[in-house]
């Protein structure tokens, strides 16, 4: 086998939040934890660190995914988006707002990767009823148990952008 | 995680070539490889990064097959239009299993690769043949709720985890593969393998051989067909039983039928046997129920997971009478009808 350098250092290009950044990193760092413990980008996540809670979800060229589960070497050249880019001049995200006033949290920690990953299903387009709503919010548990208020936060938002593109058609 | 080599290569033969080594692995979506590096199940000498090779298309063939490209994601093959309409079966098995974010990484080639989820062989501090050959298995006589009961052997008892490979082995997949010794097909029913004395091995890829593409047959089931998936939670959560199961029907006479079982065996189980006996008889619970007794002839219960046998038995009769009656399983409301 061959020898592996101790600490290989790979150059990749990441635009995170709209910033481009160069970074070099080992293969084995996780997107997450380049984004936690490297950038300091501490929105995101680490819950279970295996594809099962979605805390770790953020955006990547545009669609959720498990950060705990991307190499960021695999990933170069990519898109990222997290919670802390989702705000645009100041103003909250929609999700945000809906989140606050709605109430859709207790302990908060699943919080980010709820909003990331209701922000990937808005723009998935598809037109789902409450039922799919739960379906397609699956992949991340809240451990709060504040899923009614999350179903309905993200209802809040996704609904008036259906009616408005179906009354566009 | 232990330490490893990392290639991109940007063309196929590249990558075969940086696959000749036993330890090499191909990443593509890493949602089951990552996972199984964090727990150090896998340990790869070189990743080789496949995801910038040109296999991510979603084609139909001159003859009306569906080709699909290994790194398609999930998400695009079960949402693609084409799918939706003409391979429904292969759409809602995918939206049947993991999450979005899960689809949105892992591929359709990955998924074919997909290791078990047996609790032991996850646990590096058990015994497990299949992680470590010679070890022993722990799952026989302990916990094993999750496990086989079709085609067991005294080595293993893990089961395949896809929903996706269900409905490929329901609808006769073939899976191309490209290595050293140049291109081949392999059918579906030939790719993954049962345990045997040899659980280390899932399918019968060769060393340095890459999947390339799944091919589908255009297929002639209309609306007579279904994937009903029995879980422990209703969303996010393996298959304890699935059934894929699709019906050609003329005037009540069953001439023709695909039943594939999830969550029973180390491989997506298809029995021909049982279909061939199928086909003449007329369509009514009463050959669903006979067909499901054959199908079950040898099942195995090891103790946690006894409920299985009879809950598949139920899974396919329901399964039957669903594409039978044109009404698939909906994979959101997960009322079963």
């Amino acid at each position: 086998m061959n020898q592996i350098p101790h600490h290989p250092q790979i150059p990749i290009f990441l635009t995170i939040n709209g910033t481009l950044h160069e970074l070099k990193v080992e293969p084995w760092v996780t997107l997450l934890d380049l984004l936690r413990e490297r950038l300091s980008l501490t929105g995101t996540k680490k819950g279970c660190d295996q594809g099962q809670c979605g805390a770790c979800t953020v955006l990547v060229d545009g669609k959720r995914v498990n950060s705990c589960l991307a190499l960021a070497v695999s990933r170069d050249g990519a898109e990222i988006t997290t919670i802390e880019g989702l705000a645009e001049n100041g103003e909250l995200h929609p999700l945000q707002v809906a989140f606050i006033e709605r109430d859709a949290f207790q302990c908060g920690y699943c919080t980010p990767g709820q909003i990331c990953s209701a922000a990937g299903l808005l723009a998935e387009g598809h037109t789902p009823s409450r039922a799919e709503i739960r379906e397609h919010m699956s992949g991340n548990l809240c451990r709060c148990g504040a899923y009614t208020n999350i179903a309905d936060a993200v209802e809040d938002v996704l609904m008036p952008r259906i009616a408005a593109k179906e009354a566009a058609e | 995680m232990n330490r490893f080599e990392y290639i991109r290569p940007a063309t196929v033969a590249d990558a075969i070539a940086a696959l000749n080594e036993p330890a090499a692995r191909a990443l593509a979506g890493g949602t089951n490889l990552v996972d199984l590096m964090k727990y150090d199940v896998a340990q790869p000498s070189r990743l080789v990064d496949i995801n910038r090779l040109p296999l991510k298309s979603i084609e139909i063939t001159p003859s009306g097959a569906l080709r699909i490209g290994a790194l398609v994601t999930n998400t695009d093959l079960a949402w693609h239009r084409d799918v939706r309409e003409k391979w429904p079966i292969l759409s809602s098995a995918i939206l049947a299993g993991a999450s979005p974010q899960l689809r949105n990484a892992a591929t359709a080639g990955g998924n074919l690769m997909q290791r078990t989820r047996c609790y032991y062989f996850y646990d590096p501090s058990t015994a497990c043949n299949k992680r470590q050959p010679g070890s022993g298995c722990s799952a026989i006589g302990g916990v094993n709720r999750i496990h086989a009961i079709l085609g067991a052997s005294d080595s293993c008892i893990a089961v395949h985890p896809s929903d996706m490979c269900v409905a490929m082995a329901a609808l006769d997949a073939s899976v191309e593969v490209e290595g050293p010794d140049g291109k081949r097909s392999i059918p579906m029913s030939g790719f993954h393998r049962l345990p045997g004395g040899e659980p280390e091995r899932d399918n019968t890829l060769k060393v340095g051989e890459l999947i390339t593409s799944i091919i589908i047959p255009k297929p002639d089931f209309g609306a007579h067909h279904t994937y009903l998936k029995i879980r422990d939670r209703l969303s996010y959560a393996f298959a304890l039983i699935s059934v894929a199961a699709a019906l050609r029907v003329e005037e009540g006479i069953i001439q023709d039928v695909r039943i594939a079982l999830g969550g029973v065996a180390h491989k997506p189980w298809r029995d021909f046997d049982a279909e061939r006996s199928l086909k003449g008889e007329r369509v009514g619970t009463q050959s669903f129920k006979q067909v499901a007794d054959f199908i079950l002839r040898d099942a195995k219960g090891q103790g946690d997971n006894d409920f299985k046998i009879e809950l598949a038995r139920r899974a396919i009769v329901r399964a039957l009478e669903q594409a039978a009656a044109g009404t698939p399983q909906d994979q959101a409301d997960k009322s079963i009808h």
